[in-house]
């Protein structure tokens, strides 16, 4: 079998299209980096949803972990202290064993029967997990710059006569999200590279569709030999790297282009990580 | 199977607290309690080896030595690019068949290659461990690679931390100790490296965090750990057993939960207050409101 019809076969494999079953023997370098570079869609349909959706929550959860109201503050301590003290391992099988005792039938809300078995699937159910947990984590890097923006901006929009949601919006959180880059980049980063936890964490490959580790351990499983697989999706994983490293560097360039000697490179050391 | 209490020797008469409290004290109960132990056992294994590792890396990153530094820069970077979890199902099989082979290649007198296809032909003598060794030894050798693997990872992230602190650490420093004739390895024992943990704590105490959170991936190496056995107490067990029961594996997840919670909470405890002495004075929004607290 030629590489392109490989290609053709197994490109979509990890959302169901092309050939239905996976290579059993004699297994090619072709298939390997295609089916793995077929699984990483899954990595990159978590880390984006859950980030995008996350960096909206986090914003909020980080005002309110910073709100002189105990209402709001404490709920918001707690939320991230559950999601930021706790294994992300353990998160996904809590959250599975939690789903799956949801009645079956589907739960009345109004006379309306609201179905429930998708959210035991992982597009749905490992997405939620994420997205929480990625608030939590970005909401505590949110709130850590929010307390480092300098009092003299906040003076300064004061005798501007800004107040409120203008004060906010014009002078806090710009300086906010740009003392917090650096860190959401890495918190960006290790999300991504925690969205390889789902399909070893309780919810299971439907269809053997999952993610591009789950393709290279079953190549390193039934090869028994680790040399080829891991290095491929590690390949993958550094190339992937580098293209978010590089997207948030534009968001970086952009949030510091008022300042004087700006442009500076964006500085990746991990740090965070879950 | 052991039994702890004379009135658990007929479970199917007990009821409502006896039997929970007979359910608890079960033979693999007493097992499930004691994989807790595992997990503070690689706790304090993997952080001193791994701290070791990470100096490794940063000295090397520093070295003058060009093919050093190299190595080095590629250590410290490597856990960048490539998520943890790949290292740790690659680490413990790539360094079991780089034992056998080396073992196939010195105890074996066969010339057959050690990978024939699909499979890693290696004579008995070669294998790891012996297959006439006891239970123990299999547990222990996998336990073993489970700590290398999260040694190097980890040893990774510290190598990044202690480089940062030993780049933090003022210039002129070193400068003033070189001008009065000491050696570099006088520098680095001297200056460089009690300067240096001023500057590693808050990285330090971080990583710690992320080795505590990262002791259930235990369970992906083939360790019996609590992961394990939560998910095999906890399965639906039918009248077949002697204690049956429902799906139970979100309560015993639950308590694993508590477990993680309480570890941390303890750590975040001591992080809160480091942050808060290092943020007192500062002119920002942190420090207006401990001065504003203060009055």
């Amino acid at each position: 079998m030629s590489c392109a019809q490989t290609i053709a076969d197994y490109a979509l494999r990890s959302i169901g299209m092309g050939e239905r079953l996976l290579p059993r023997s004699d297994f090619t370098l072709c298939q390997q980096v295609t089916l793995i570079g077929s699984g990483l869609i899954w990595n990159l349909y978590f880390a984006f949803l859950a980030l995008l959706v996350g960096f909206f929550l986090a914003n909020g959860l980080a005002v309110a972990k910073a709100s002189p109201s105990r209402w709001l503050r404490k709920p918001a301590d707690w939320f991230i202290f559950l999601f930021r003290g706790s294994p992300l391992f353990i998160q996904f099988f809590l959250a599975y064993e939690a789903l799956v005792m949801l009645p079956r039938a589907g739960i009345e809300v109004f006379g309306i029967t609201v179905a429930t078995s998708w959210l035991t699937r992982a597009w749905a159910g490992a997405l939620i997990v994420l997205i929480l947990n990625t608030t939590a984590y970005s909401a505590q890097i949110f709130h850590g710059a929010l307390m480092s923006v300098p009092k003299g901006d906040i003076e300064a929009a004061d005798a501007y006569g800004l107040t409120g949601w203008h004060r906010f919006r014009r002078v806090i959180w710009p300086t906010m999200m740009r003392l917090a880059w650096p860190s959401y980049t890495n918190e960006a980063i290790f999300l991504f590279h925690a969205t390889t936890l789902v399909f070893f964490s309780g919810f299971p490959a439907f269809q053997q569709k999952g993610d591009s580790l789950y393709y290279a351990s079953y190549f390193a499983d039934k090869t028994f030999n680790p040399f080829v697989a891991y290095p491929i999706v590690a390949g993958y994983f550094i190339i992937w790297t580098l293209i978010l490293i590089g997207l948030f560097g534009i968001v970086n360039r952009r949030l510091n282009r008022h300042l004087p000697g700006a442009a500076k490179r964006l500085k990746y050391r991990p740090q965070l990580v879950r | 199977m052991p039994i702890m209490f004379s009135q658990c020797a007929d479970p199917a008469s007990l009821q409502g607290l006896s039997w929970l409290m007979c359910y608890l004290t079960t033979g693999k109960h007493m097992l499930f309690y004691a994989s807790f132990g595992t997990v503070l056992l690689l706790l304090a294994v993997t952080a001193p080896i791994a701290l070791l590792f990470g100096f490794g890396g940063a000295m090397a990153s520093r070295s003058r030595l060009l093919p050093v530094r190299w190595f080095g820069k590629l250590y410290t970077s490597m856990v960048r690019g490539v998520p943890d979890i790949i290292f740790f199902l690659f680490v413990p099989i790539a360094l079991d068949q780089a034992f056998e082979w080396t073992r196939h290649k010195l105890l074996c007198d066969s010339d057959a290659p050690v990978r024939q296809g699909n499979d890693f032909i290696v004579c008995a003598a070669a294998k790891l461990p012996l297959s006439t060794s006891p239970e123990w030894v299999h547990q222990s050798y996998g336990f073993i690679l489970a700590v290398v693997a999260f040694a190097i990872v980890f040893g990774a992230f510290a190598a990044n931390v202690l480089y940062g602190a030993m780049q933090a650490v003022p210039r002129a420093q070193l400068e003033t100790a070189e001008a009065y004739g000491m050696s570099q390895r006088q520098v680095n024992r001297r200056i460089l490296i009690p300067q240096m943990w001023s500057y590693a704590i808050p990285g330090l105490s971080n990583l710690w965090m992320i080795l505590i959170k990262a002791t259930p991936l235990l369970f992906l190496l083939g360790i019996e750990d609590i992961v394990y056995w939560a998910r095999e107490l906890g399965g639906a067990k039918t009248s077949a057993f002697n204690y049956p029961h429902p799906d139970w594996r979100l309560y015993y997840f639950l308590g694993i939960l508590v477990f993680y919670l309480a570890m941390t909470w303890g750590s975040e405890k001591i992080l809160a207050r480091l942050t808060r002495r290092l943020s007192a004075g500062q002119a920002t929004m942190g420090g207006e409101a401990l001065r504003k607290g203060a009055a």
